[in-house]
C-alpha cells in the first residue's frame, strides 16, 4: 500500500499535469479560432445546435429559478417589512449570478457532454484520423467552430434567461403575492443597471469558452469503446460545471473589486 | 539512384509496456502494389498511422518522396497528405455528412473548391466505384457496409493520390463483395498509376492485388518477396500464416 503522502503527492501532480494539458489544448483551439481559415457553415451549424436547441431548457430553468427566488425573498423580507425589495433583489440576483450560472450549468450538461460524446465517437471510429489525412485540421474544422459558436450564443442565451427569470419572479409576485404588475416592472427597470447586465454577459462569454473547450478536450482524449465515450461525456460535464462555479466566484470578486 | 516513394527506417512504437513496432524497415516504389500480412494486433494499422504522421514513432525515420517527414508539421505535412489517400479499417466516413460530401471533403474543405463543382467530381468518382448519383444524397448510416467501403474508397482516390493505403479493405465483407472491392482497388491503382500499400489477412485478396507481399511479425518485417512466391517462401512463419494453421511457431492470439 502507498502511504498517504505519496497518494496526495501523486494526485497533486496528476491535477497539475491535467491543468497543463487542458491549457495547451485551449491555446490551440483559441489559435485556430483567431486565424483563418474559418469554416462558416460549421460555425452556423454549431450556433443552431448550441444556442437555438438550448432555448427550451434554459427558458424553463430560468423561469423556475426566478419564481423561487421571488418567493424566498418575499418570505425573508417580510420578517423585516422589506417585501418591497423583491423586484430589485430578483433582478440583481438573476442578472449578476443566477441567470448566467444556471445557463452555464444546464449547458455543461446539454452541450459540453454532447460535444464530448460526439467528438469521442469520432475519435474511436477513426473519423478524426480521417479528417487529418484529408488535410483538414481537427482544431480548425471541429473545435474552433464549436468554440466560436459557444462564445457568441452564450451571451444571447443568458440575456434571454435574464428576461425570462425576471418574468418568473414577476409572475409569482403578481399572481401569488399581490404585487401590482406595473409597479413591480417599474421597480425592476429603475433598479437594474447596465453594469449588472454587463457583468452577467461577460461571465457568459467565459462560460461559453469553458463549455466548448471542456467538451472538445475530453472528446479528443477519449479512449476506445462505449465506456470511453461515456466517460468523456461525464468528465466534460463535471469538469465544465466545476470550472464554471470556480470562475464565477473569481469573476464576481473581481467585479466587486473594480466596481463593475 | 531514384528513391522509393515511401520508406520506413527502423521505426519503433511502444504504448506503455506494449512494444508494437520494433524496428520496421520497408519501402514502396512508385506504382508498386505492396500487400502487408500479419496477425491481428501485430501493429499493421499502427505502422500505416506512423507513416501518415497520425502517430509519431518513438524511433526511426519516415521518408516520403525522398524527404524526411518524421516530424513534419503544417505545410510540409499537408503537402505530403495531399498526395496520399487512406482507406481506414472502419471506413471512418463522417456520419454527419452525406455520401457525396464525404467523397468531396478534401476538395471542399482543403482545396477550397466550390460545392457545385466538388459535387460533380464526387458523383463522377462514385461512378468509378459503381455507385449511382442517388447514393450521394444518403447518409453513411443509411447504406450497407460494402457500400460504405466503396464510398471510403472513392473518398481516398478523389484527388488522384500518388500513394494509397488500404487498411483491411475486404474484412467483414462477403466473398463476392470482397472480390468486387479487390477489382476496384486494382482498377484504381492501375488507372491512377498510384502506389498502394494494402493490409489484409485475406490471402485470396493478397494474391490478387499484390506485386509483392511482406509479413509483419513481432514488430518487424520478417519476410518480403514477389506475390507468387508467398506459398514457397521457405519461411516457417509465413508458411503457417498463409496456410492458416494453428500449429507452428506463431502462437494463436486467443
Ligand atoms: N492509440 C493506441 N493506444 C494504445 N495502444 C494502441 C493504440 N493503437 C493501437 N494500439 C495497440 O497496438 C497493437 C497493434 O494494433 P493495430 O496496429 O491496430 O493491429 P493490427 O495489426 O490488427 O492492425 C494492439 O495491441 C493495440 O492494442
Ligand atoms: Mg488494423
Amino acid at each position: 500500500m502507498q502511504n498517504p503522502i505519496q497518494l496526495i503527492g501523486r494526485a497533486t501532480l496528476g491535477l497539475f499535469s491535467e491543468i497543463g494539458r487542458l491549457a495547451v489544448f485551449a491555446g490551440r483551439v483559441k489559435g485556430a479560432a483567431l486565424t483563418p481559415r474559418w469554416y462558416g457553415g460549421e460555425i452556423l451549424r454549431q450556433m443552431v445546435r448550441i444556442g437555438f436547441y438550448s432555448l427550451p431548457v434554459v427558458g424553463l430553468a430560468a423561469v423556475f429559478i426566478g419564481a423561487a427566488l421571488a418567493l424566498n425573498i418575499y418570505e425573508g423580507g417580510s420578517r423585516y417589512g422589506a417585501e418591497q425589495f423583491v423586484p430589485s433583489i430578483v433582478v440583481l440576483g438573476i442578472t449578476r449570478e443566477l441567470g448566467v450560472v444556471i445557463t452555464g450549468l444546464m449547458l455543461a450538461g446539454r452541450v459540453s457532454a454532447g460535444i464530448a460524446a460526439e467528438i469521442g465517437a469520432m475519435r474511436v471510429t477513426e473519423q478524426i484520423d480521417a479528417l487529418e489525412t484529408l488535410s483538414a485540421s481537427r482544431y480548425r474544422y471541429l473545435y474552433a467552430p464549436r468554440f466560436i459558436a459557444a462564445l457568441i450564443t452564450l451571451p444571447v442565451l443568458v440575456a434571454l434567461a435574464d428576461i425570462i427569470g425576471v418574468m418568473g419572479g414577476w409572475l409569482v409576485s403578481v399572481y401569488g403575492l399581490d404585487f401590482d404588475s406595473t409597479v413591480y416592472l417599474r421597480n425592476t427597470l429603475d433598479f437594474v443597471t447596465t453594469n449588472d447586465i454587463l457583468a452577467g454577459l461577460i461571465k457568459a462569454v467565459v462560460f461559453g469558452g469553458v463549455i466548448a473547450i471542456m467538451g472538445c478536450y475530453q472528446g479528443d482524449r477519449s479512449q476506445a469503446g462505449a465506456t470511453g465515450v461515456g466517460r468523456a461525456a461525464t468528465l466534460s460535464m463535471v469538469g465544465a460545471a466545476v470550472l464554471i462555479l470556480a470562475f464565477n466566484y473569481v469573476m464576481s470578486t473581481l467585479f466587486v473589486e473594480i466596481g463593475l | 539512384m531514384t528513391h522509393p516513394l515511401l520508406r520506413l527506417e527502423g521505426v519503433e512504437k511502444t504504448f506503455g509496456r506494449n512494444q508494437v513496432l520494433r524496428g520496421v524497415d520497408i519501402d514502396v516504389a512508385r506504382g508498386q502494389s505492396l500487400v502487408i500480412i500479419g496477425g491481428s494486433g501485430s501493429g499493421k494499422s499502427v505502422m500505416l498511422k506512423t507513416a501518415l504522421g497520425l502517430m509519431t514513432p518513438d524511433k526511426g525515420t519516415i521518408f516520403f518522396d525522398g524527404d524526411d517527414v518524421t516530424q513534419a508539421t503544417g505545410k510540409a505535412r499537408e503537402k505530403m497528405r495531399a498526395r496520399i489517400g487512406m482507406l481506414f479499417q472502419s471506413g471512418a466516413l463522417f456520419d454527419s455528412l452525406t455520401v457525396w460530401e464525404n467523397v468531396a471533403f478534401r476538395l471542399i474543405n482543403s482545396e477550397g473548391m466550390r460545392r457545385k463543382d466538388a459535387k460533380e467530381r464526387a458523383i463522377e468518382t462514385l461512378k468509378k466505384v459503381r455507385l449511382g448519383p442517388d447514393v450521394g444524397a444518403l447518409y453513411p448510416a443509411e447504406i450497407s457496409g460494402g457500400m460504405q467501403k466503396r464510398v471510403s474508397l472513392a473518398r481516398s482516390i478523389i484527388s488522384e493520390p500518388d500513394l494509397i493505403f488500404f487498411d483491411e479493405p475486404t474484412t467483414g465483407l462477403d466473398p463476392i463483395t470482397a472480390d468486387a472491392i479487390n477489382d476496384l482497388i486494382l482498377e484504381m491503382v492501375r488507372g491512377l498509376g498510384a502506389a498502394a500499400v494494402t493490409i489484409t489477412h485475406d490471402m485470396a485478396s493478397a494474391r490478387k492485388i499484390a506485386d509483392e507481399i511482406a509479413m509483419l511479425y513481432e514488430g518487424q518485417i520478417i519476410w518480403r518477396g514477389p506475390a507468387k512466391d508467398v506459398y514457397a517462401s521457405g519461411n516457417e512463419y509465413v508458411d503457417q500464416f498463409v496456410n492458416g494453421r494453428a500449429e507452428g511457431p506463431i502462437q494463436p492470439a486467443l
